[in-house]
């Protein structure tokens, strides 16, 4: 073989290599930016994560209970409450994937839509800090954007670090009274294995109604007998409920809470969200309850 | 549903009668139909009519590429089951209203009365709240069985303790069975109260949901499940006509005439316990069906349950298929519960009824 040959040879077979090789590296880098989806998020702490992670142009259809960010039910079309989803509405969506929460439904509905083809994915309920931090990270891993929800997760976590921190900085733990409603002056709280609860001891403080199990109405005794150093309450619309509103009543009157108008109202959806805002709407909790002075989101009145 | 053949055995019905009925019957068939060809094409995922054809030709000539796409899915396995079970449901609902009025002689009974929804629901209930206590999981996880045939044993339970109460000696006082009902209902009424007391907040939203019904979730199975139970009534109901009009001069007299009036009464009530039943398994409450249909086709035809029967089952059948199209097409993506429709509409339209003070509500 001539040299002329031999290099002539090399020289095709590298381009030929190089032909080969530009496509691959062609498609890792596609990988690495991940294919878009199509997605559909049953859950409003989905919805949240996915704005989080900057993902909303891959949303297709979110549920009734996707109130954060705000413009979430304005873009995208609704597609029904959580529990009671429609399959042929979300297949008109023409879905690539369904994050589902935990309890999302009727199953009959999710077995529909997987036969269709379309990946659902459920995503388990934790109200830990290390659940939450896990969530971000399992629906950053299915929107195929590992490395923002790997970035988010980490800021979290650090964020969660903290807040433990200034948990053990406390002197000494109030006890809180979350009221879900106060209708007709028929007091409702979350009792344990609420997500108020969860909130209440990620702030660093004590369930008052630890007596009960999940969301019950307790009677004008149980009030006193909890004997809350802080009433924790949601704001609704400009209707938000003010200290005399609650502690005129006889149940709380005679309460510790009452003594020093301690009255802390929250967003529903910020305070109960438990999503990647958790973090900062514990803080603001935990501020507002032991007057650590200006809270972000809480409001001590 | 043999209507010409009914009509043929009557020969007091006159021509002109007959003309009139075989007009009616083409006419509630045609809305059927109509209702029904519309609810296939209809749906928050868009396929043009000639689309829908294309599939309906391809699965009969089992084309394999039209059979496999996706609008085939949707035609076959949502709209299709969906039709088949609002229509069996309706039709159930509707027809059991009818026999309860019949018997009870009483323009307000209707398959809620005898104990069937209120027995449903507690059974539903206690599925719900303690399916996952019992057995430790997620309710997603449950058999999907679980719900449906615990609603329809508590159904069929709640029914049959009620006539036990209701019958002495070889016989059932219509009159104590009504009050009964309404003593009953209440108490289910209140474990349900105490069921959903102890729920969680998923499981207390889960009976929220059922209790205002939806056909959303219809499959094959579920029609499978409950049309034999459903299409055996509807078809065997016509025979208890006769009795059924005998009945309207009263117990004595019906018995003079020769109808054996305890099995009658025997067997409408099995027959509303095990349609009502196996309707609100699969589909959870579903109000107002059942007593505004009968009381539509009295005005039209006057109090013959030999007409009344057969069409409460289409006219019953075409009302619950009207109101999951609504159902279906009013929030798209998302869907109402049809309870909500049926009680929407049903009740001003019942209310409007009493104020005409019809003379069919005091037959």
């Amino acid at each position: 073989m001539s040299r002329r040959s031999l290099v002539a040879a090399s020289g095709l077979t590298a381009a030929i290599l190089a032909g080969s090789l530009v496509p691959a590296l062609g498609s890792l880098t596609a990988l690495a930016q991940a294919a878009p989806q199509r997605i559909v998020a049953a859950g409003g702490v989905i919805t949240e994560i996915l704005y989080a992670l900057g993902l909303q142009d891959q949303i297709v259809g979110v549920d009734t209970t996707s109130l954060h960010p705000p413009q979430a039910l304005k873009d995208k079309p609704n597609v029904g409450y959580v529990r009671a989803l429609s399959a042929e509405g979300v297949l008109s969506l023409k879905p690539t994937l369904v994050i589902a929460i935990d309890g999302a439904g009727p199953p009959d509905t999710i077995k529909l839509i997987a036969e269709a083809g379309i990946r659902v994915e459920r995503l388990g309920e934790d109200l830990t800090p290390k659940g939450i931090v896990e969530r971000i990270r399992a629906v950053g891993r299915l929107a195929n954007a590992t490395p923002q929800a790997d970035t988010l997760a980490d800021a979290i976590d650090k964020r969660f670090q903290a807040l433990a921190r200034e948990r053990e900085a406390l002197a000494a733990r109030k006890r809180v009274l979350f009221v879900l409603s106060l209708q007709n002056g028929r007091v409702v709280v979350g009792g344990r294995h609420s997500g108020a609860d969860a909130i209440i001891t990620l702030a660093g403080a004590v369930n008052a109604a630890e007596a009960v199990d999940g969301y019950k109405p307790l009677t004008d005794e149980g009030v006193i007998a909890a004997a809350p150093d802080v009433v924790l309450v949601m704001q609704r619309g400009d209707h938000a409920l003010s200290p005399s509103d609650v502690f005129g009543l006889p149940a709380f009157a005679a309460t510790p809470a009452a003594r020093n108008r301690s009255l802390v109202s929250m967003d529903g959806l910020y305070l109960l969200g438990f999503g990647p805002r958790t973090p900062e709407a514990a803080h603001d909790l935990m501020a507002a309850a032991y007057g650590l002075g200006e809270a972000a989101g809480g409001r001590r009145q | 549903m043999s209507l010409a053949a009914e009509a043929g055995a009557v020969p007091a019905l006159f021509a002109r009668q007959r003309r009139r009925l075989a007009i009616a019957t083409l006419l509630f068939i045609a809305l059927f139909l109509a209702l029904a060809v519309l609810s296939l094409g209809t749906g928050a995922v868009a396929i043009p009519p000639a689309r829908v054809v294309a599939v309906i030709r391809g699965w009969f000539t089992g084309d394999t590429e039209i059979v496999g796409s996706r609008e085939a899915l949707v035609v076959f396995s949502i709209r299709l089951p969906r039709l088949v079970l609002g229509a069996l449901i309706g039709a159930a609902l509707a027809v059991s209203g009818t026999l309860m009025q019949g018997l009870f002689r009483n323009p307000l009974a209707d398959p809620g009365l005898v104990g069937v929804s209120s027995g449903a629901a507690l059974a539903a209930a206690s599925t719900i709240v303690l399916g996952d206590r019992l057995l430790g999981t997620a309710q997603f996880q449950l058999p999907f069985a679980l719900l449906p045939l615990g609603a329809f044993l508590g159904g069929l339970a709640s029914t049959l303790i009620l006539y036990a109460i209701a019958t002495r000696e070889g016989r059932t006082s219509v009159a104590i069975m009504l009050l009964a009902g309404v003593a009953l209902g209440a108490f289910a009424g209140a474990l349900t109260g105490l069921l959903s007391f102890i729920s969680d907040d998923r499981q207390l939203r889960d009976l929220t949901f059922w209790s205002l019904g939806s056909l959303s979730g219809a499959s094959w199975t579920k029609v499978m499940v409950i049309g034999p139970l459903i299409l055996p009534v509807l078809f065997a109901v016509p025979v208890l006509a006769r009795g059924l009009n005998a009945l309207l001069l009263g117990e004595a007299e019906a018995f003079h005439l020769g109808i054996p009036v305890q099995r009658l009464k025997n067997a409408a009530i099995l027959m509303v316990a095990v349609a009502v039943g196996a309707g609100v398994a699969a589909s959870g409450v579903i109000g107002f069906v059942g007593i505004v249909v009968p009381h539509l086709l009295r005005l039209l035809f006057g109090p013959d349950h030999r007409m009344l029967l057969p069409f409460s089952a289409l006219l019953g059948a075409t009302l619950l298929t009207g109101a999951d199209l609504l159902a279906r097409v009013l929030v798209a993506p998302a869907e109402l519960p049809i309870g909500i429709l049926t009680a929407a509409i049903g009740a001003p339209f019942f209310l409007w009824l009493l104020l005409r003070r019809d003379r069919s509500l005091d037959a």
